[in-house]
């Protein structure tokens, strides 16, 4: 597996209302959030935590078209230069008894491409392990994750987050690599922004 | 905060100004359209030019301003609350319904009681009597239930819509509402809503666009047709909403109106065109795949055959060019639906594809190859328009913006897509 093992501050909350100033007081420290793990989708939290606007809906887009263009040339070879088929005396390029399969290929590569890509990007694979920060992510704890390098010093980390309201702090060694190698989540740095 | 919006001088100068330019335009058609004279096979083709667009006209405004009280009503029935914060504007758009029903009407009965046989080819008896077809269609397309029903539908559209509009403003007046109050209030719309939506259903969802508009081209009939104007016109409905809401943010009004908001009617304007796109499409290729001469017929006189063009075909791909390929590409991302100035220019190339659209409807079984789109044409969507503007503009200017104690207002303002 591609990118090792590194150190993790861990810190668990117990209420949105604490973990958002948490977020935007460990990115204004300059602390790198690995992740944050929640319970439930928490709405405006990717916006927090600087995380880039995801461009799974451009990939999706990109299938759509493969989609379309494959259904339509591919019938076309075969209508007119393949297999030509007289139909109800249709003409050979009878483009409206095709638009709805180039309509359902054009859902289903967009579809499948999504969602493969969505599996990617989240580092979801079967057979693949993942490194759990807290078992009670899924149930009742928002956990954040801190990445710490050779430099950090966790102790003050550690403290840091406990005075910006963590229920449980710890340091973990975890695996973040998978399969073919890790994507990195781009974050922005904090900057002051309106409504968060 | 001031929710009270003063209508400025330049909204008032515009709204004369189109009412004017429509009433010349009327004068000008009366003028040298002769719509008096009978119009028969090729003679005073101009006569039944006035009657058409006038018919297209009315026929369009008013379903595309009634569709501002369905999506009221729908949101209404769905529980949602995010309309909240802009609910006023729709409110708005739906008082205009008795205003243009009253024209639609007037225009109706002149054309059935003028007996314009030119229009509604069911008017002519005697051709009904020698017309298997026509002969068969009698209980449903005649003078007397197109006018009652006629009548009855605009005046359901109109009180149903009226008392959406006054439990609306009741609760301005009436209060914080508690939790009971608050449940009580929402149930007794709830009711109201649905009603509007049963009439909705049984009128411009089926009868209308039949008697309306199908029945133009009486021969011929598709299951397609209300489902596709009713798109056509809640489309063009969701775009005028959009553009009041951005006229006002611009006027520093609808303070709890955001870029979500707009993201949500940019979502609206964007479905719903393709769900008209779909429904052309069902109809088109139903039709195309059948090939039996009494449907394909609606098609030959618009688009014509493989060896002779049709009058109307520019219009009919233009048709499809500004009410499909448009709205798709430019509205799909995220970005154009919360870009204020690309949605206004969107909201405004979708009513007009879609007048474009009804006047593709109406004019091949009336005027044939004769149509035109000059003074007459634009001016008398001119006066549509400004009447919309003037009871929009009046409804806005004399209640407030804010529908401050609908119990889901909260909802509305951290609305977060």
């Amino acid at each position: 597996m591609a990118g090792g093992i590194k150190k993790f501050v861990v810190g668990s909350f117990d209420d949105e209302k604490v973990l958002f100033p948490a977020v935007k007081n460990v990115r204004k420290a300059g602390y790198k959030i690995h992740d944050v793990y929640t319970p439930f989708p928490v709405h405006g939290l990717d916006h927090a935590m600087g995380i880039r606007e995801t461009s799974l809906h451009t990939a999706g887009f990109i299938y759509a078209i493969t989609g379309t263009t494959t259904a339509l040339t591919f019938m076309s070879w075969v209508f007119t230069k393949d297999w030509p088929l007289n139909i109800g005396g249709k003409p050979h390029f009878a483009l409206p008894a095709w638009i709805p399969i180039t309509f359902e290929l054009t859902v289903l590569f967009s579809a499948v491409g999504m969602v493969l890509t969505f599996c990617y990007l989240c580092n979801l694979a079967p057979f693949v392990k993942k490194h759990h920060f807290h078992p009670r992510a899924t149930d009742d704890l928002f956990v954040m994750a801190i990445e710490c390098t050779d430099k950090t010093n966790d102790a003050e980390v550690q403290a840091f987050l406990q005075s910006a309201g963590a229920q449980e702090v710890n340091v973990q060694m975890a695996e973040t690599g998978w399969w073919i190698g890790r994507y990195h989540k781009e974050q922005k740095l904090y900057k002051e922004e309106k409504g968060y | 905060m001031d929710h009270q919006f003063q209508l400025p001088g330049s909204y008032k100068k515009w709204t004369y100004g189109l009412i004017a330019v429509g009433v010349a335009a009327l004068i000008y058609g009366f003028i040298m359209f002769h719509p008096l004279e009978h119009g028969h096979h090729g003679q005073h083709v101009e006569s039944t030019r006035f009657w058409a667009v006038l018919l297209q006209n009315s026929a369009f405004f008013l379903l595309v301003v009634n569709a501002a009280m369905f999506f009221i009503c729908v949101t209404t029935m769905a529980m949602a609350g995010w309309v909240v914060a802009f609910r006023r504007v729709s409110e708005a758009i739906s008082s205009v319904v008795p205003i243009l029903g009253v024209l639609t009407f007037i225009i109706l009965m002149a054309i059935v009681f003028g007996g314009r046989t030119d229009i509604y080819h069911w008017l002519d008896k005697e051709a009904v009597a020698n017309d298997h077809i026509l002969n068969g269609k009698k209980g449903f397309l005649n003078p007397t239930f197109f006018s009652i029903w006629s009548f009855l539908t605009i005046f359901l559209w109109w009180f149903l819509g009226k008392k959406m509009r006054s439990l609306s403003l009741k609760s301005d007046k009436e209060g914080h509402m508690d939790y009971e109050t608050g449940k009580k209030w929402v149930w007794n719309n709830t009711v109201w809503a649905s009603l509007y939506c049963v009439v909705f259903t049984l009128t411009v969802a089926s009868t209308i666009p039949w008697l309306w508009l199908m029945s133009i081209d009486a021969h011929w009939y598709s299951t397609m047709y209300s489902w596709y104007t009713f798109a056509s016109t809640f489309v063009s409905g969701m775009s005028l909403i959009a553009l009041f809401v951005i006229y006002l943010k611009n006027r520093g009004q609808l303070a709890y109106v955001t870029d979500e908001h707009l993201h949500d009617l940019g979502k609206f304007m964007f479905a719903f065109s393709v769900f008209w796109t779909y429904l052309w499409f069902s109809q088109y290729m139903l039709i195309w795949y059948s090939n039996q001469p009494e449907e394909t017929k609606y098609f030959v006189e618009r688009i014509g055959t493989a060896t002779k063009a049709g009058p109307y075909k520019a219009i009919f791909f233009l048709n499809l060019i500004l009410n499909f390929l448009c709205p798709l590409l430019i509205l799909m991302k995220k970005g154009s639906k919360r870009n204020w100035t690309l949605v206004t220019v969107m909201a405004v190339l979708i009513i007009f594809g879609h007048w474009i659209d009804f006047f593709q409807m109406v004019m091949p079984g009336t005027v044939h190859e004769h149509y035109g789109i000059g003074f007459f044409e634009i001016g008398t969507a001119c006066l549509f328009i400004g009447l919309i503007m003037w009871g929009t503009g009046n409804y806005l200017s004399k209640h407030s913006l804010l529908a401050k104690n609908h119990p889901f207002l909260k909802e509305s303002m951290i609305h977060h897509t």
